[in-house]
């Protein structure tokens, strides 16, 4: 099933700092809630771990995360497919923008996901709000990360 | 009638072990040794299997093998088939793809088993199966029938192009086009019957052990038809011979038709337990069930039905597109072919009908049998023609039907049936009496003042059961006979086990086939027990399906009891020394006509063993005959059901106000257990028109996949159904019996869905009606009205 999600964060650091901080791996890594491993195979490909609770289904998800359409310090689109074995996969996309804005930077972000397998059979209503939790949860991780510093 | 005779409403005897956990489900069976089997399940609705992995999986804790399809075809384990062959218009055969126990290659819907972990424990089976690293390439998915055979949409298999199975039609285009030409008024609708999941109360589940000394399987399964499934398991999956392959099918918790077909987990575990001398048990979970069960009906169609000045029906044309998902599940052709287009002139006599079905490949769960099968479909098609034709034409639904009802029978329809018996304007008649249709009016201004609106919707249904001539529907294609077996064994102390080919899975059969041996023979109902679901105990059996055991099944008990008397009535007249011609047999005596002599059943039935009174010159000791039962023609249960309801417009909840049911059965063995069907079928076509629906979205990942999701009808959304019947008897089997197990569901979802059309005041609106739907269906006829 496809879901889709979009929204904007206020970050209290400059554009750059907050571009150079969404391109390293250990920041990201720290921010992404149920984060195991996330290592850069190059300079635009991680290979990922995490563990995510959807409903009654709990899935570890491996899988491979590609950045592209990079247009330093203003976004770029991150995208990349998971796969939780008997719990299914998820596959999807994320464009983000960066502007600055009231001395500091905003954040836009619009995500195209699709997910598959007893995921989708079992907890497709939980979907879209278990998403939006994880993407509010990485970005006041990540908000508290820029603004340290 | 006697207490327990045919006619008595006696208390279920399998219910005491039911109700008190004491029956014997296949998963309530344990094999020393045992092993379990997880199936890991394509997430994909459509994908090429590049590579599977199980390398980590096989070094798991407990794990004993892991297996996939290309070990099953390098074993020579054949495909799973379609049993019943269909020819399109053109001639062509239907085109039946391969259909693996586990994927080859691909994966054609979502929970398309990919391969089995075996392990000590089910956990260290599912932990295992984590492991299992297969390698997709996603493919493009399509699940809308209608859009299946659309240019440029994903092909499935290779062999079908378009993804079409065949292109059937019955009936004449000609006689019907001109009927249409001829018409004064012409009704045309278009209906979807929504997908539905059939829900069993218990899972499917297999146990198969292989016995290598005696180089023989035996299974244990949830089937509806255990000799059936050794058959195909045998012949065509070619497992093992037929005498080495013993399918057992002990209680089973509820079928629906679900549980008729071959599915490719029994295949798994029978070949499995062989490769690695273990038994092998597999029960589905719920979501497995969901995933994997043979879904029911899933039909589009456009119909149209003209009528004259008077509002007699001239005719009727139908195309449906009938999706049958990914693979041809055991029986599916046949199900929107000759079970749905052969129903189609209703109770009605309609001089010309022409019906045309395309079944197409979606990549969804196949779709097989589900209670009615094909005759809902057609019956929701000509009760909702005829309620719109009615309201079109301005004329009173009933009065419309009596116009238009058979009156004489025996009476050939234009597709194939040839009605033997029934009397519809008497259920009619009865039906409009129970249901006050006289009140109606006032209880609809009640309704108004209370804000509310309030419809009445009916539905004069007709089924074809009790399948069926074996030469009839060998013509049309099936691959199988539809008689049925039963042998009586009297015992020495003259109780009597039946060994039966139909299988019970809820209908009652130790109960009310108990009660005509009782009846029959004057013995008490406890001295006689029902066996079957063994095919090391039952010779050969049919199983039971399509409103068929009591039709076909009773019948061939009648036939073997006619041998039992018969050798009986030789047996008294040696011990009477009197000759055979003078036995007489009546309530469990038998006297010599003319004389004070008599003998007991029992008394009988021992001499029969001790042969003392004979020689074997003159009569083969024992009491034991068998019968095969070959019907004459289909049984054509009927009748009147009219729902009103009560809809809220403001939330559009839709309350069923009242059911009437009044059906004409035939002879009736137990009056109870007929209601139960009845009540049973009911729930179920309500469920239909009103909560269930499978949902695959547009990926093919099925996002109705529990009951979160999938409303099933629960008792507060039922009424107290009013109950009647009325009958004519079978003219075709010995009993008269003519089937009820699926006519509530045949019946219901046309009575629903013209009762809230007709309180909302728009034929607009799909099954399931949900409040919402509902609601929206309001909205747009009085935004329709405003506009107009």
């Amino acid at each position: 099933m496809a879901m889709t999600m979009s929204g904007e964060y206020q970050l209290a650091a400059k554009r750059e700092t907050v571009w150079q901080k969404l391109n390293d791996a250990e920041v990201l890594k720290a921010c992404i809630p149920g984060c195991e491993e996330l290592n850069k195979t190059s300079d635009t490909e991680f290979v990922a771990v995490a563990t995510t609770k959807i409903g009654p289904v709990k899935a570890r998800f491996k899988g491979k995360v590609h950045l592209t359409d990079l247009d330093p310090p203003n976004g770029y689109r991150i995208s990349g497919e998971g796969d939780g074995g008997v719990a299914g996969f998820a596959k999807g996309g994320a464009t983000v923008a960066l502007t600055d804005k009231d001395g500091g930077t905003l954040l836009t972000y619009n995500v195209e996901a699709q997910i598959g397998g007893k995921l989708a059979q079992l907890g497709q209503r939980l979907v879209n709000g278990a998403a939006k939790k994880i993407a509010d949860d990485f970005f006041k991780n990540f908000a508290a990360n820029v603004a340290g510093g | 009638m006697s207490a327990t005779g045919i006619g008595a409403a006696v208390r279920r005897k399998e219910d005491q072990r039911f109700v008190t956990g004491s029956g014997h489900y296949t998963d309530d069976i344990n094999r020393p040794g045992q092993v379990h089997a997880y199936f890991l399940r394509s997430p994909h609705a459509h994908a090429k299997i590049k590579k599977i992995d199980a390398g980590a999986a096989g070094k798991m804790p407990g794990v004993v093998a892991v297996l996939n399809g290309t070990e099953l075809a390098t074993d020579k384990i054949g495909n799973l088939i379609c049993g019943w062959m269909i020819h399109s218009k053109d001639g062509s055969p239907m085109k039946m793809a391969p259909n693996s126990a586990l994927a080859v290659g691909k994966v054609c819907h979502v929970g398309n088993a990919v391969a089995v972990v075996l392990a000590e424990t089910l956990a260290q089976a599912r932990d295992a199966a984590e492991k299992v690293k297969v390698d997709y390439e996603v493919l493009p998915a399509v699940v809308d029938p209608a859009k299946a055979q659309a240019q440029g949409a994903p092909q499935i298999h290779e062999i079908a192009p378009n993804n079409t199975i065949y292109q059937w039609h019955l009936g004449d285009p000609k006689t019907t086009d001109a009927a249409f030409k001829s018409a004064k008024h012409v009704t045309k609708l278009d209906i979807v019957n929504n997908r539905l999941a059939p829900n069993a109360i218990e899972p499917r589940a297999s146990l198969a052990e292989y016995d290598s000394g005696a180089d023989s399987l035996t299974l244990w399964n949830t089937s509806q038809n255990p000799h059936v499934a050794r058959l195909v398991i045998a012949a065509f999956v070619g497992m093992a011979p037929e005498h080495k392959l013993r399918v057992i099918a002990p209680d089973v918790g509820g079928g629906f038709g679900s549980k008729i077909f071959i599915y490719p987990e029994e295949v798994v575990c029978l070949w499995a337990s062989r490769k690695v001398c273990r038994p092998v048990k597999w029960t589905a979970d719920r979501s497995e069930a969901f995933l994997t069960d043979a879904h029911g009906r899933d039909h589009v169609t456009h119909a149209e039905m003209a009528f004259d000045a008077e509002g007699k029906i001239l005719g009727l044309r139908a195309k449906t597109i009938a999706n049958l998902g990914a693979y041809m599940s055991t029986f599916s052709s046949s199900v929107p072919t000759y079970l749905y287009g052969t129903l189609l002139s209703g109770q009605y006599s309609i001089p010309s009908i022409y019906c045309e079905v395309d079944a197409v490949y979606t990549n969804t769960v196949p779709v097989d049998a589900y209670r009615g099968a094909g005759r809902p479909e057609a019956t929701f098609v000509v009760e909702r023609l005829v309620e719109v034709g009615a309201r079109e034409m301005g004329l009173n639904p009933a009065d419309l039907r009596r116009r238009n009802f058979i009156k004489s029978f025996p009476h050939q329809t234009p597709v194939i049936m040839a009605y033997d018996a029934g009397d519809y304007l008497a259920s009619l008649k009865k039906a409009m009496e129970i249901a006050d249709t006289k009140g109606f009016d006032k209880r609809k201004r009640d309704s108004e003042r209370n804000g509310k609106l309030r419809g009445i919707g009916y539905s004069t249904y007709i089924e074809a059961c009790g399948i069926a001539p074996s030469q009839a529907v060998g013509s049309l294609g099936a691959g199988v006979g539809l008689w049925e077996s039963a042998e009586v064994r009297v015992n020495p102390t003259g109780s009597v086990e039946v060994l039966t080919g139909s299988h019970s899975h809820g209908q009652g059969h130790e109960t009310t086939f108990a009660q005509l041996v009782s009846e029959r023979l004057g013995i008490p109902i406890e001295n006689v027990s029902i066996v079957h679901g063994d095919t090391d105990k039952v010779q050969f059996g049919m199983g039971t399906y399509g409103s068929r055991s009591g039709a076909v099944g009773m019948s061939a008990i009648v036939k073997a009891l006619d041998k039992v008397e018969a050798k009986a009535k030789k047996v008294a007249a040696f011990m009477m020394e009197a000759a055979e011609g003078d036995i007489v047999f009546k309530d469990g005596k038998f006297t010599v006509a003319g004389t004070d002599k008599s003998a007991e059943w029992g008394a009988v039935a021992l001499n029969a063993y001790i042969a003392h009174k004979f020689t074997g010159a003159e009569l083969e000791p024992g009491l034991k005959e068998g019968a095969f039962y070959d019907p004459t023609n289909f049984t054509f249960p009927s009748g009147c059901h009219i729902c009103e309801v009560e809809i809220d417009p403001e939330t559009g909840a839709t309350e069923i106000a009242s059911w009437t049911a009044v059906d004409d059965f035939g002879t009736i063995i137990n009056p109870m257990i007929v209601e139960g069907q009845v009540h049973g079928g009911i729930a179920q076509g309500i469920g239909q028109a009103m909560l269930e629906g499978i949902v695959y979205d547009k990926e093919g990942q099925l996002v109705t996949g529990s009951y979160m999701d999938y409303t099933m009808p629960r008792a507060h959304n039922l009424p107290s159904f009013k109950v009647g019947t009325t009958m004519t008897k079978c003219p075709s089997n010995p009993l008269g019996i003519k089937g009820c197990g699926e006519a509530g569901a045949i019946a219901s979802p046309a009575a629903v869905m013209n009762a809230i059309t007709d309180a909302i005041g728009s034929e607009n609106i799909a099954m399931p009606a949900t409040p919402q739907a509902v609601w929206v269906a309001i909205q747009r006829a009085n935004g329709a009205r405003k506009a107009a």
